[in-house]
């Protein structure tokens, strides 16, 4: 198990071997490797900083044991710990088991929100629901067809009011549309935001009163770098969210952000999303993502 | 605490300062030691003289990459090719571009060559549209195509400046790639001396995996500079000081905000104090 940073964590803990026990002073340099380490995956600062805190305290004293190197149980430590911080596996998605469910879907500009909103809307199709897509980003140019297109190429019929300005009132009239035509899930779309753009995070909250989601989804870029936990914070306290989903994730980024967000707001990852193609919805290993941001 | 001893949390502050803003952790080192080093031999022992010298230390970074300056119309079209993954602001940034070029009195016309998103050419249309420039979208399904017939068409009519937008992709996915490649070479083969700038859009609010976005860009088409949006955020952009450390590839504009006035150029004194929340 991830071979490349045992080998590291063995070069600088080979003075530990014989001595038979992690100690403060054999293990600083380690910590500091492990710093390093995360800082590159992108984990915030300040979770870094805490994060190696808590591996000291689970480290020191430890017993050496002849089957294993001081390298490969320092690995397994973090690896366990940052598995345990990304949160347990399977946190589902929840369906109201009676009328209508109603998923609305919240990020920054450029996220993968609308593409997201297709995937989802594709996964619960094949799951026998019948879905609605709405389309209630009516500033980005071009984002109401976009969604249209997406909504053709999944068969899945899309909400949207042309003309209209007003995002709380295309939610709403989706409900009702939804109620007529007995469809029982709805997806909402939203325009991306700021998360200091006071009027915009006013609206998003304005529309999550007036649906009162079953479910609203925080969608994060896994690219996100040390201001995830900003971003994540304000719209977990201006908008609210029951989860989180990570896009993206068919790059190479190590995806540290996700750690930083589980660290500052306590919401589970509800899926990953790994290609532009609309059926790249994956349910979230934490244990992967662990792997990944410590370098496979 | 202007006159403030520079100690162990200070220097930490600064470190925090350095490292949230996305610059990564080998460069903040670097930089504070040299710091350090340099601030042993001044008189002036505060704080606000330390971070004085960090800030030197930083713009002498920026200073690595210069940009080619002013635009070279005595060939003609000059061809721009935005390049970037998936939602970066490709698009958005090339509508503020072709707005600028216009209201400076040029011509410009916009080629379409992202065949792969949904409404992707719908979204850039409404840009051509607010910038008030011509747009070529053709319906054939090969990027390489409309770049071709964009250059074309500006050759006919005595178009200044092309700006080509390219659909989002991941280095991963290597035909797409490759495809980038074939962009390029048609366009070479129109113009030898094109395409003159090869901007490459990076998101303002990512982390470390930009330095190697740029890498594996440069595989296939070499950026001759950066634009990095987003910065109206509170994200400060920090990892272009390792593009221009280890790629020295210029940074030319930021982007702040959704509006097509909110392009500007790169000044790295404003970069920096941004970066200490000034
Ligand atoms: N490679 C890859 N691209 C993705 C993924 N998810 C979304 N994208 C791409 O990212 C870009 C932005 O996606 P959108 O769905 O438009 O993002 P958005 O959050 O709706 O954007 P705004 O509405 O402008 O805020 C598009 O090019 C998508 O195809 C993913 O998992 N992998
Ligand atoms: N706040 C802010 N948003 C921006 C900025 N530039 C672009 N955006 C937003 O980011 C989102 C993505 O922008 P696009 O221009 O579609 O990005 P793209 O790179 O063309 O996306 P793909 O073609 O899908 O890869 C949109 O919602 C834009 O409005 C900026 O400087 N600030
Ligand atoms: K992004
Ligand atoms: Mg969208
Ligand atoms: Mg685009």
């Amino acid at each position: 198990m991830l071979e490349e940073l045992t080998e590291k964590f063995e070069r600088v803990l080979k003075k530990v071997t014989g001595q038979g026990r992690l100690t403060e002073e054999n293990i600083s340099e380690t910590l500091r490797e492990i710093r390093r380490v995360l800082l590159d995956a992108d984990v915030n600062y300040k979770v870094a900083k805490q994060f190696i805190e808590d591996v000291k305290v689970k480290a020191l004293g430890k017993e050496v044991l002849t089957s294993i190197t001081p390298g490969q149980l320092i690995t397994k430590i973090i690896y366990d710990e940052l598995t345990r911080l990304l949160g347990g596996n399977g946190a589902e998605i929840k369906l109201n088991p009676s009328g209508i469910t109603t998923i609305m879907l919240i990020g920054l500009q450029g996220c993968g929100k609308t593409t997201f909103s297709a995937k989802l809307a594709r996964l619960l199709k094949s799951k026998k629901r019948d879905v609605l897509l709405v389309a209630a980003d009516v500033y980005r140019p071009a984002a109401v067809n976009q969604l249209k297109i997406l909504g053709k190429q999944i068969d899945v019929p899309v909400f949207s009011i042309d003309d209209s300005k007003d995002p709380v009132k295309i939610a709403e009239d989706a409900l009702e549309y939804a109620r007529q035509n007995k469809l029982n899930t709805v997806i909402i779309d939203t325009a991306g935001r700021l998360h200091i753009d006071e009027e915009m995070m006013r609206e998003a909250a304005a529309i999550k009163a007036k649906v009162n989601p079953t479910e609203t989804l925080f969608v994060v870029d896994s690219m996100t770098g040390q201001d995830a936990v900003n971003s994540a914070k304000a719209f977990h306290e201006k908008v609210d969210f029951d989860g989180i989903v990570i896009t993206k994730l068919d790059g190479d980024s190590r995806g540290g952000c996700v750690l930083s967000i589980r660290a500052v707001v306590d919401r589970p990852v509800k899926f990953v999303s790994a290609g532009e193609k609309l059926d790249s919805i994956e349910v979230f290993y934490p244990d992967r993502l662990a792997s990944r941001i410590l370098g496979k | 605490s202007g006159k403030a001893k520079v100690d162990e949390e200070t220097l930490e502050e600064l470190e925090e300062v350095l490292i949230t803003s996305d610059i990564g952790s080998q460069i903040a080192e670097e930089i504070i030691e040299k710091a350090r080093a340099l601030f042993k031999k001044e008189s002036d022992r505060s704080v606000d003289n330390f971070k004085k010298i960090i800030k030197e230390e930083l713009e002498a970074v920026l200073s690595q990459a210069k940009t080619n300056g002013e635009i070279d119309l005595s060939q003609k079209p000059y061809v721009i090719v935005i390049i970037g993954v998936n939602g970066s602001g490709k698009t958005t940034s090339v509508g503020k571009l072709a707005y600028n070029f216009k209201r400076s009195g040029l011509k410009v016309k916009i080629g379409s060559a992202d065949t792969f998103r949904a409404a992707a050419n719908d979204q850039l249309e409404i840009w051509a549209n607010k910038a008030g420039v011509d747009i070529i979208s053709t319906n054939t399904k090969e990027p390489s195509a409309v770049a071709f017939d964009t250059i074309k068409a500006a050759q006919k009519d005595g178009t200044d400046i092309v700006i080509i937008d390219t659909a989002g992709r991941l280095h991963t996915q290597k035909n797409l790639m490759d495809e980038l490649n074939k962009i390029h070479r048609v366009i070479n083969n129109l113009l030898p001396y094109a395409p003159n700038e090869i901007l490459m859009v990076l998101d303002g609010t990512a982390g470390q995996n930009a330095v190697r976005q740029v890498e594996e860009f440069e595989k296939y088409t070499k950026p001759t500079g950066i634009i990095i949006t987003k910065l109206d955020g509170t994200a400060k952009g920090g990892v272009i000081f390792r593009i221009i450390s280890e790629k020295k590839i210029p940074v030319k504009y930021i982007g702040v905000g959704e509006g097509i006035e909110d392009l500007q150029d790169f000044s790295p004194k404003e970069f920096i104090e941004a970066m200490f929340g000034n």
